[in-house]
């Protein structure tokens, strides 16, 4: 097993598990969004090297090149940041209407309001 | 011309309406539009299922892409089953969302909140007419973001923390997703189900295949809401706007356990998912325990709305059950009841939300005596609520006697006496609410009746109900005959 050869999987999988765990661990709403950034960014950059063939060219059609790399894989990636971004805008969208109508944006401080009122 | 096109026509159609509907003035056009286009999207639903009930699989290549390059749909019994559900749904709760959400939210933000419906009815038709296990992905999204923004539209601050954990659980969940597919590509350079299908057998004993499959099982769990993963339902239901909860409720978790089945059994393939990978064992030990606790969990609680979420969590556990079986009379049972849950529990919400309507409030304090003073509308909800339950010649009765056959069937006797528990308990929190709105005495006699716009569209759920309970040609027809297309047995 070649480590340095997997090196972008390596740190795919080290942002993994650094923003699923901020999404878990964090009680303020915009430091879980971040989370989920990062999460999501991960899973990105996973897709882009499977797309990577060794010694592949750049997808574009030319004359004395027959090996080219996969462009599917980015060609994906580009949908999943549109639905990325809208999903953060959302996000961030929720966040400020909570921080209106409850003055915080931590989790553990809007559930204190949400027990007082049952 | 129509006639060629008619497998995209009803993803197509809400997509482009949705565009439409911002552009239209605040008032009641934008619900006109809606509810036009959620009857045309029945109408084609309907006619592609008969063509479906006839053997026949369409596929139609989008953009006139070949498949497996291009995207591919492809409508099968399994698919056509869940597009005449969401049709269905979709067209008796739009006409429905009219006077419910004007009482609840006002008018003015009527172009977004009806875009929103629209955008919703599009992904959830998507997903369940597309071919292409990426091109899921996206619809689920779209679904899911336009659900996210209704859920947030309630009335209560609580239905923006609402909104915001089913946010994050469900981007999670389809994030998951992603990775599986990711994954799967990695192995088969292919993204077309059916050429998926192919095409796993030969990478079924690596470790990226297992990884790829706990990846989507999970990731679609998620957005099935089954236990212990449905800490987002009870709140979003709660919270969303009346109409809202009864289009959620009916279609949204039903299209993910489509999804589940469609990978478990159709995908992967039953031998890679009941003998290589132990599915059985982690579905049907969770489906139990979800089923019971959140039945009980439904007992206790104080608002009709909430109590009807958690019933939500514990009817999935039935789903899953029938899923965890590994049979094709299982399967079958699963495929009926998502149908047939759907029907009741669409009917349930609207009765409910028709209830609203008048008393403000579900909680169930305030509901004394309420049989007397709107009979029609808590007529609905008791006769929707026997569905529930499962009484004979309703189609809670047809699903849940399936799903009893089929664990008879594998010799499962602990499993027959959860699923009559399971019945039991509804019958306790369903009387419940039948207790206090019949035989408690409440303020005043005063007649209230909702209106004739929220009853008809209630009724007609109701009466679906015990329609497809006696007459179980077209569900029992479609749902067997999808079991067998995706292969039932490892």
């Amino acid at each position: 097993m070649n480590l340095l050869g997997h090196y972008n999987y390596i740190v795919v999988v080290v942002l993994m598990m650094l923003g699923f765990y901020t999404v878990i661990a964090r009680d303020n709403l915009v430091k879980k969004l971040i989370g989920l950034g990062i999460f999501q960014v991960s899973v990105f950059m996973l897709y882009i090297s499977i797309g990577y063939v060794s010694g592949g060219s750049v997808p574009i059609l030319t004359e004395g090149v027959t090996l080219y790399s996969n462009p599917l894989p980015h060609v994906l990636i580009l949908t999943a940041i549109v639905v990325g971004v809208a999903t953060l805008a959302l996000g961030l969208a929720l966040v400020v209407r909570i921080r209106e109508a409850f003055g915080t944006v931590e989790e553990d401080e809007i559930r204190l309001k949400e027990d007082a009122e049952g | 011309m129509i006639a060629h096109n008619l497998v995209a026509l009803p993803v197509v159609l809400p997509l482009l309406a949705a565009a439409v509907a911002v552009l239209l003035p605040p008032g009641r056009k934008p619900w006109l539009l809606a509810t036009g286009i959620a009857w045309l999207v029945f109408a084609a639903s309907l006619a592609l299922a008969l063509r479906a009930l006839g053997g026949e699989v369409l596929s139609y290549p989008m953009g006139g892409w070949e498949p497996p390059w291009g995207i591919e749909y492809r409508l099968d019994a399994a698919n056509a089953l869940l597009m005449v559900l969401i049709g269905a749904v979709a067209a008796a709760v739009f006409p429905f969302a009219g006077p419910s959400v004007k009482r609840e939210l006002g008018e003015e933000k009527s172009p977004l909140f009806y875009a929103a419906l629209l955008l919703f009815l599009a992904g959830q038709l998507g997903i369940a007419v597309t071919g292409d296990a990426f091109n899921v992905f996206v619809f689920l999204e779209i679904s899911s973001l336009a659900s996210y923004t209704l859920v947030a539209s309630g009335k209560d601050r609580k239905a923006l923390t609402a909104a915001f954990s089913y946010l994050i659980i469900g981007t999670v969940g389809a994030t998951f997703y992603l990775i599986g597919i990711g994954l799967l590509y990695a192995l088969t350079g292919t993204l077309n189900m059916a050429d998926l299908a192919a095409r796993i057998p030969e990478v079924a004993e690596t470790r990226a295949a297992h990884t790829a499959f706990a990846f989507i099982v999970v990731g679609l769990c998620m957005k099935i809401a089954l236990f212990p993963l449905h800490l987002w339902l009870p709140n979003a239901y709660t919270y969303a706007p009346s109409a809202v909860t009864a289009l959620l409720a009916a279609s949204s978790t039903k299209v993910a356990v489509y999804l589940l089945i469609r990978f478990v059994y159709g995908i992967f393939g039953a031998d890679f998912s009941y003998r290589e990978m132990p599915l059985a064992w982690l579905l049907i030990p969770l489906a139990v325990v979800g089923l019971l606790s959140t039945s009980l969990v439904a007992i206790g609680q104080n608002k009709v709305k909430r109590m009807l979420a958690y019933s939500s969590v514990a009817q999935i556990g039935y789903m899953v059950l029938g899923i965890g079986m590994a049979s094709s009379l299982g399967l079958a049972a699963a495929l009926l009841h998502v149908f047939n849950h759907a029907l009741m529990k669409g009917a349930l919400f609207m009765a409910l939300g028709a209830l609203v309507y008048r008393v403000g409030t579900s909680r169930l304090h305030q509901w004394r005596g309420i049989g007397r003073r709107m009979p029609w509308t808590m007529a609905a909800f008791v006769a929707a609520g026997l569905s529930l339950i499962g009484v004979p010649l309703t189609v809670g009765f047809v699903s849940k006697w399936y799903l009893v056959l089929a664990a008879i069937e594998l010799g499962f006797w602990p499993i027959v006496a959860v699923i009559v528990i399971g019945s039991l308990l509804a019958v306790i929190y369903i009387g419940r609410v039948i207790e206090v709105a019949w035989f408690e005495k409440g303020e005043s006699d005063e007649r209230c009746e909702a209106p004739l716009s929220l009853l008809i569209p209630t009724w007609v759920l109701v009466i679906a109900n015990f329609w497809f309970g006696i007459d179980t040609r077209l569900t029992v027809g479609l749902a067997e005959l999808a079991a067998q297309s995706l292969g039932g047995t490892p």
